[in-house]
């Protein structure tokens, strides 16, 4: 397996799908069904992925379902992506100092 | 304003997204380093994409030496709700925009440069978006870059914690969403319980982590979009621009 094909499938894959629209598609998509799946995909692909493989992401689960929470908690009281991300991080860290040795 | 000032305008919105961009991109490239990926590699691979879930993705499947065909269906979903951006983003420009604008703008749409162009008023000149990307990817990109080479010299518990960031990274595109749309919320808990069960369950356990994300993917959002169709005025249309 060449990591250099592997590259160019994932980029031209996701190029078509980002101009396809903007060049073929000059009028608003009328379909329900399919307007309502393009706008539930991110958000359920994204949960998917994110759990429960947070938890094997870290050294230990625990510390990985704390950062969980912690996440989630701070995304709904509307702190902004970097402010999420870095105190996951933190998170993590502080909790192995104690968790891991 | 003429397409400098537009350009230098979407270059200070691509300060903020460039800074998250770098702090996240670390993680992503520490995931190509652990998938055997060189770090130029990673910072191509990057600079090509632009996009955290989908380069995720991909990398966690090159790590298991998947087919090409099996990454390349994997970006397709995980990036196919930048069909319903592009698609909405067509709707802001003015209607004589040329064919080569619309190919470079095409090169640009991630969900925070989309949701800073989308948020100015009508109509939309892509130069305002190209200033956004150039800002953005830099930081996307060379965060890759130094993810990837440093990912051999941080310590273990370093790492550990920086791996957290992406997820947090996506964390916050779905709850602020959820919060706002209670079907968002109760999918999401659905996504977590269901993906949880896959991979406990003894045949569609075995199945590649790829895999099971595409199905879940198309299989919860079809019913949800049978079930739940999204009311006449798009909501991705009304979406803040995010950091």
């Amino acid at each position: 397996m060449n990591t250099y094909i592997y590259i160019a499938c994932m980029a031209g894959i996701t190029y078509l799908i980002r101009v396809l629209p903007l060049t073929l598609i000059r009028k608003e998509i009328k379909n329900k069904t399919l307007r309502s799946f393009l706008y539930y995909v991110p958000y359920v692909t994204l949960a998917v992925m994110t759990f429960p493989a947070i938890l094997h992401a870290t050294q230990s689960p625990i510390a990985g379902a704390v950062a969980l929470i912690a996440a989630i908690l701070l995304a709904w009281f509307g702190r902004s992506l970097f402010q999420v991300a870095v105190i996951s991080c933190v998170t993590v860290f502080i909790l192995e100092l104690f968790l891991c040795r | 304003m003429n397409k400098k000032q537009w350009f230098v305008r979407g270059m200070r919105a691509g300060i903020p997204i460039s800074l998250g961009y770098f702090a996240v991109s670390v993680a992503l490239g520490i995931t190509a380093r652990k998938a055997g990926i060189t770090s130029l590699q990673a910072a191509l691979t990057s600079l090509l994409i632009n996009a955290s879930a989908g380069e995720y993705a991909g990398f966690s499947l090159i790590a298991v030496g998947a087919s090409y065909l099996e990454v390349t269906v994997m970006e397709a979903v995980a990036n196919a709700r930048y069909l319903l951006m592009s698609a909405s983003l067509s709707q802001k420009l003015k209607p004589d925009t040329g064919t080569i604008q619309r190919l470079l703008l095409g090169f640009t749409v991630t969900d925070e440069i989309f949701g800073v162009s989308i948020a100015l008023p009508v109509p939309l000149d892509p130069c305002f978006t190209y200033g956004t990307f150039c800002v953005a990817t830099l930081g996307w990109t060379s965060g890759t870059f130094v993810g990837a080479v440093l990912g051999d010299v941080l310590p273990l518990r370093l790492l550990s914690a920086l791996s957290v960031g992406l997820y947090g990274m996506f964390i916050s595109v779905f709850i602020p969403e959820a919060k706002k749309n209670r079907v968002v919320a109760v999918l999401v808990a659905v996504s977590f319980v269901a993906s949880y069960a896959c991979e406990h369950l003894p045949v569609i356990g075995a199945w590649s982590e790829g895999i099971r994300v595409i199905l879940l993917t198309v299989l919860i959002s079809l019913v949800a979009a049978i079930l739940f169709p999204v009311s006449e005025q798009a909501p991705n249309k009304q979406e803040d621009p995010g950091t």
